[in-house]
């Protein structure tokens, strides 16, 4: 199967840009003008039902102000005090009508010259797709740094645009001992794609709690996301992702252990209905000894919907005693939705203990029926076991994921 | 006291039941009434967990004939959960560890479904904790179970205790135990024994599914009876539970030879 060319009309509307991302919006171009749309022969992309990928590759970029007008429309939940808050237009430079609170920086000019792109080529997802149409398309940078004496909480919002394509690029330097809460929210609309790519750092002894909610909510949202991300020594990273409601979802985490030694916990959960497809291609990898990894990864699928999930680790000889273990759980609840699963563990390193795990079901018959002879009815009893399902992956999102109030809509919109 | 005068709560006649196209029930006839505590005793595969569940609607068996009606009503057209509102409690032998769902919650839903059906308001969650706190007291439990899943990591006795808590809060008309002695130490066995006991009243019955004569020293039984195959073969009083522990199953294998020799 040949791929689909992109058309060069599409290519050069691209917002054209100056600065850092100029040569990288070159690179990105170059890249998609050979490669052209992914088709079945790309081994990570050959799940994807590709007429979903049309609309990353034709719909206008360019975006006016009307275009906020009725993006903004949707009820975000009220501001608090200790919680910052950002909201994205790719209309403007991010950076440029937002307060930062005390102890978070945009990065200088030298530091972004060292840094952007760096991830992205150690995690070696240089020639890939999602990260080429970024590349191409994005022509503003969020690039921030987080000091030691933060305290409060971050929130990063990004709405998609009716009948447009958007992308973001962020880049986070999270300093030596700094530690943070982020919450992530990506936000559909009506016949839109939004990509992204962001790149985190994470220096030595840095945490950082990472929520991600991303939800499509209305008819043909898709949505692509790459997070690469580089743990130095001793930081801990956790990532806590929910995808629902996308017409199409790529989910991209890409996490180096740069020099082993360092603590990540992955709990992801996609939930899909409809005809929907929404897939997490993850990947790990450690560059050094002693490294954590907790990876759980939750897919509910009903109607026609189709869940994909591609887990690697990667353990090379430097990496002994490293300690990964990753589970998969599915629960498919109609007999024409579909699940793949596919753990794939490289390990070269001998001295490591590394498990992995997958397992698809159903609601179980005996959970449920314990349920209803207590007297709660079905539906109930249904919306119990699904919260309860969630309830691994949600438990742990910051706290102030809560007030997204997702977790009715996860529960409400399967049947 | 029990007089042949009281209401009946439970009528079971001819009771044919199969489970996966094999018939486990061969016609069971039962009848309990009012203020009544019944035993069911027998050997594993003799039909009596098989009764518990086809009385509690679990849809993976099958009536094939005969009735059960709950106060005068046939119930078996009824759904598991409609069964359990009008007062129908099946106390699990293996209570369902479901992780995620906080035994709080459960519980406090489950109530509030009987209680809508006996007309009472329901409780939110203020009122439904002095309640749940108060009724603890009768299993012993402490406070800390209901904030974990339910029966997720309980022990078995923990487990058993959680469903005595159930039937504390769901006032049932009629509980059947199902081997709720079953893998209890004599301490958590006497806990969940003066529970049940505490919870007998004039107008509602128990029916005592057990293997062991044990549970039925803190508990005494108004009729003991002996399953096998998939029927009642014997009924009698708590001297019936007593001799059993003597003599062994291997007399009601004796019982049903003589009976072939009658005929």
């Amino acid at each position: 199967m040949k791929s689909s060319t992109i058309s060069q009309e599409w290519l050069d509307s691209l917002p054209l840009t100056d600065g850092y991302l100029k040569n990288e919006q070159l690179k990105g171009r170059e890249f998609l003008l050979t490669q052209g749309i992914p088709c079945k022969k790309d081994e990570a992309w050959r799940l994807s039902n590709f007429n979903k990928l049309d609309s990353f590759f034709s719909l206008p970029t360019t975006i006016d102000s009307e275009d906020l007008k009725s993006t903004f429309k949707f009820v975000s939940p009220e501001k608090d005090k200790n919680r910052e808050k950002i909201i994205i237009n790719s209309y403007k430079n991010p950076t440029f009508n937002i307060n930062l609170p005390n102890g978070i920086e945009k990065l200088n000019n030298r530091e972004i010259e060292l840094n952007i792109g760096r991830i992205v080529k150690s995690a070696n997802i240089n020639n890939d797709i999602s990260v080429s149409l970024n590349q191409a398309s994005s022509s503003n940078l969020l690039a921030l740094k987080v000091k030691r004496n933060f305290k409060q909480s971050l929130e990063i919002v990004i709405p998609s645009i009716e009948g447009k394509s958007i992308s973001t690029r962020i880049f986070l330097l999270i300093e030596e001992g700094a530690k943070l809460d982020l919450l992530q929210v990506f936000l559909g609309n009506l016949n839109s794609a939004q990509n992204h790519l962001i790149e985190i750092k994470l220096e030595s002894e840095a945490e950082l709690n990472h929520g991600l909610i991303s939800l499509g909510e209305e008819k043909k949202s898709s949505s692509i996301c790459t997070l690469a991300v580089e743990q130095s020594k001793k930081s801990s990273y956790s990532l806590h992702s929910i995808h629902h409601g996308w017409d199409y979802a790529r989910y991209e985490p890409r996490i180096i252990q740069s020099e082993g030694e360092a603590s990540t916990i992955i709990k992801g959960l996609q939930v899909t209905k409809s005809k929907e497809q929404i897939a997490t291609h993850s990947l790990i990898r450690f560059e050094g000894p002693n490294g954590k990894l907790d990876q759980l990864q939750k897919a509910v699928a009903s109607e026609y919907s189709h869940c994909i999930f591609n887990g690697s680790i990667q353990v090379p000889q430097k990496a002994q005693k490293t300690e990964a273990a990753q589970l998969s759980r599915n629960l498919l609840l109609s007999k024409r939705a579909r699940i793949d699963t596919k753990p794939e563990l490289e390990i070269v390193a001998d001295d490591v203990r590394c498990t992995h795990g997958a397992t698809v079901s159903q609601l179980q018959d005996e959970e449920l029926f314990y349920l209803l002879s207590r007297g709660i009815d079905n539906k109930h009893a249904n919306s119990l076991l699904l919260k309860g399902y969630y309830d691994e992956v949600i438990s742990q999102f910051p706290k102030s994921a809560g007030k997204w109030n997702f977790i009715e809509k996860l529960i409400q919109d399967i049947k | 006291m029990i007089s042949s005068n009281s209401e009946i709560i439970l009528s079971i006649e001819g009771l044919h039941a199969s489970v996966e196209d094999q018939e486990i029930l061969h016609g069971v006839n039962l009848l309990v009434r009012e203020g009544e505590i019944h035993a069911i005793m027998g050997r594993n595969g003799s039909g009596k967990s098989t009764l518990s569940k086809v009385i509690a609607g679990h849809p993976s068996y099958k009536v094939l004939s005969g009735s059960i009606q709950f106060n005068g009503t046939n119930i078996l057209d009824l759904a598991p959960e409609e069964r359990a509102r009008i007062g129908i409690f099946l106390g699990f032998q293996y209570p369902v560890e479901i992780p995620g769902v906080s035994n709080l919650e459960f519980l406090r839903v489950a109530t509030n479904s009987r209680r809508k059906q006996l007309l009472k308001t329901e409780l939110d969650t203020f009122e439904f904790e002095d309640l749940v706190k108060e009724r603890l007291k009768i299993v012993e439990m402490d406070a800390a179970f209901l904030e974990r899943s339910v029966n997720e990591g309980f022990s078995g006795g923990e487990k058993k205790r959680n469903e005595i808590l159930q039937m504390a809060l769901l006032e049932p008309v009629i509980s059947i135990l199902d081997e709720t002695d079953s893998g209890l130490d004599i301490d958590a066995l006497r806990i969940v024994a003066s529970g049940i006991n505490r919870l007998s009243q004039p107008n509602s019955a128990t029916i005592l599914i057990t293997h062991y004569q044990r549970l039925l020293n803190e508990i005494t039984p108004d009729f003991v009876h002996i399953m096998a195959d998939g029927k009642i073969i014997k009924t009698g009083n708590k001297e019936l539970a007593i001799d059993l522990e003597k003599s062994g199953y291997d007399f009601i294998d004796k019982n049903i030879k003589d009976k072939e020799m009658a005929k």
